[in-house]
């Protein structure tokens, strides 16, 4: 069959994932079923019978609640730094920032940028810490020295909420994805990650998830690599020269070499730079990775790893979409038919990474990258089901319904359960979502992981000050400022709800500069005022917590098995 | 694991030299990593056109050696962070640990 018959039509799946690239990528043509791709489907199957291989043998060993939410804290650093950089790198930093560099050259890099420099800081402030105080959930951390019940609530809000956004934004893409390169339709798709994923995740808890997750970010390096380095040989690995060709190409000229209009608005950019850096120090599934190590160092050379792998990884972007201008926009089998010049991309921009795989690898290499594409969304949605399902089971259930007193194998029982009704929900959610605009979602979880997660984290490590109450009133009045900051915006305002153009509340795309402020000045402010025994109790507890969070005296070490 | 209470640990002069000599790299580097980032935002925000300075004689411009600049800049603070902890910061924890058995 024809490589490229299959990728006509288009789609807007891979948009989805990204919470801006909306307004910079092509239009929603539509996404219509397309011929089968043998060699995709045949190396897909290949990546889904070795998972499942692994999860038979996750299953064995998985019988004690550690072994379930953190792999009994056995997994290397190493290990770990791939598999976060798995975690991380999703379908959208792979398509959509190679298709934005194919749209608009330097913008792309902006993003990139953004989505990395939360790494650092989550090393020097709070990747030991974590894994001195936490357990299981980074609501372990939060809620340390406080009133378990307030605060466990809390924390499970921000990460359910976190968690389903991000959820819905990642399963609406992988339909759409899926349809366009496997020729399946949506729903199937949908059903066929849905379910994958309960399977993963039931049986083989964190120990099958950081395996699936560190195969995929292999795959996905090794993909990725293969294709910059083929776009550097075909330019004798000389930049200049691919710059120039691209520049040579492409409509906007030598504008693609510098920032172009995406970032119009400092205050906007700024906003957004603050969402995506500490967003990422927020994200529970992310978190939830510093506790599958043994101890502390462990997790702090598992986020260097991480940081060199994503690094990287976003500089091959960045070559990829320049290769797309000059290999994919300038070949008439990438185009629709009878027209020329980059705009005219089969499948709109977020395809030109895969156009590239097909021009420099041909059909079996285009059908590596389709299943790597497909891999890389599972190995997402699984940790993030994960860290949605730990929340209910170790934080609602074990610990506020049960008080702490929990059976250990209930535990895990309702942690099954959960998975298994996350799954559904997710597969429902993602079906009910198909033809709406989602691009919204992950910059919405993003700022609500900045503006409620991360500062109730932040500040229960480093801030003695901070009691129940003002954890609570910070967290929750973060969580609705960033809620509503983001209905109000542009891109839920006007582009989801149809509204006129500039009649948006809120001029900004994203809310984290207003929402994270009101979060900690709510922390603040509410625990300065808060003269409850209670808030006596959070104080003094705060020095015991401290000498733990840096030494690790009393953090709970590998379980043996 | 340890018995001494976290009061003894607290006056133990090697903790107090691990918890003031990691916060203070930790939270510059993290202020490095802010203005580094931060400075790049807002170049891009109020004075794009100085990233589209041409570089010699060809197309490239400031702006690509500048993001590759940033994006190297993140992974080798966390390796300088890393490289400072696993030395000096977990010795002064093992020291801690012993001290406090």
């Amino acid at each position: 069959m024809s490589a490229k018959k299959f990728l006509t039509g288009a789609t807007a799946g891979a948009l989805a994932f990204l919470p801006t690239l909306a307004l910079a990528a092509g239009a929603i043509e539509g996404g219509s079923k397309q011929e089968i791709n043998a060699a995709a489907i045949g190396m897909f199957l290949a990546f889904v019978l070795l998972t499942l291989g692994i999860t038979y043998w996750a299953a064995k060993q998985t019988r004690s609640a550690a072994q379930f939410y953190t792999a009994g804290g056995g997994i290397t650093g190493f290990q770990n730094g791939l598999a976060i950089a798995g975690d991380y790198m999703s379908a959208a930093s792979f398509l959509g920032i190679s298709g934005l560099v194919y749209l608009s050259g330097y913008d792309g890099l902006i993003y990139s940028v953004g989505w990395l420099v939360g790494w650092p800081i989550v090393t020097f402030l709070i990747a030991e810490q974590l894994r001195n105080l936490g357990k299981f959930t980074f609501a372990d951390v939060a809620s340390f020295r406080f009133a378990q019940t307030p605060i466990r609530v809390l924390a499970a809000c921000g990460t359910l909420v976190t968690v389903a956004f991000y959820l819905i934004a990642q399963m609406v893409g992988a339909g759409k994805l899926i349809q366009l390169l496997f020729g399946l339709d949506y729903w199937m798709a949908v059903v066929i990650v849905g379910a994958l994923m309960i399977v993963y995740v039931t049986f083989g808890g964190m120990v099958a998830t950081t395996w699936v997750q560190i195969i995929k970010a292999c795959l996905l390096l090794a993909g990725a690599s293969f294709m910059a380095l083929m776009v550097l040989y075909t330019f004798g690995f000389s930049p200049e020269s691919l710059f120039a060709k691209a520049v040579e190409v492409h409509p906007k000229k030598i504008a693609i070499m510098e920032p172009g209009s995406l970032i119009s608005n400092p205050l906007s950019a700024v906003s957004l730079g603050l969402a995506l850096m500490f967003g990422t120090a927020g994200l529970p599934h992310i978190l939830m990775r510093f506790f599958t190590v043994s101890d502390a160092k462990a997790a702090r050379k598992s986020v260097f790893y991480a940081t060199g792998f994503i690094g990287y990884f976003y500089i091959l972007t960045f070559i990829i979409g320049f290769g797309a201008i000059t290999l994919v926009s300038t070949n008439p089998e990438f185009l629709a038919a009878g027209k020329t010049g980059l705009a005219a991309i089969k499948g709109g921009s977020n395809m030109a990474a895969i156009h590239l795989a097909s021009a420099v690898g041909g059909n079996v290499f285009l059908g590596f990258i389709s299943a790597v594409a497909f891999a890389t969304i599972l190995a997402v949605v699984s940790g993030l089901t994960l860290a949605g399902a730990s929340a209910i089971s170790h934080d609602l259930y074990a610990t506020v319904i049960k008080n702490g007193k929990a059976n250990e194998q209930d535990e895990i029982r309702i942690s099954k359960i959960s998975t298994i009704f996350l799954g559904i929900l997710a597969v429902i959610l993602g079906i009910v979502f198909e033809n709406q605009n989602v691009a919204f979602m992950v910059g919405l979880a993003f700022a609500i992981a900045a503006s409620c997660n991360f500062p109730v984290l932040v500040m229960s490590i480093f801030w003695k000050g901070m009691t129940t109450r003002g954890a609570v009133i910070g967290g929750f009045l973060g969580l609705a400022a960033a809620l509503v900051g983001v209905v109000l915006s542009p891109g839920v305002w006007e582009a989801v709800f149809g509204n006129p153009k500039g009649s948006a509340p809120f001029p900004y795309d994203n809310p984290a500069l207003f929402s994270m402020t009101i979060a900690f000045a709510g922390i603040w402010i509410g625990s300065l005022l808060d003269s409850s025994k209670r808030a006596a109790e959070d104080r003094a507890g705060f020095p015991a917590q401290y000498v733990r969070s840096q030494t690790g005296i009393g953090a709970a070490g590998a379980a043996s098995h | 694991m340890a018995t001494a209470s976290y009061e003894k640990i607290e006056k133990n002069p090697a903790y107090q030299e691990l918890v003031r000599k990691r916060s203070s790299f930790g939270w510059t580097l993290s202020a490095t990593m802010l203005i580094i980032y931060f400075g790049f935002i807002l170049l891009v925000g109020y004075a794009p056109k100085t990233l589209g300075i041409p570089l010699g004689t060809g197309v490239m411009t400031v702006g690509i050696p500048v993001g590759l600049v940033v994006i190297i800049s993140a992974f080798v603070l966390t390796g300088i962070y890393v490289l400072r902890a696993n030395s000096e910061y977990d010795a002064l924890v093992r020291k801690i640990v012993e001290d406090a058995k």
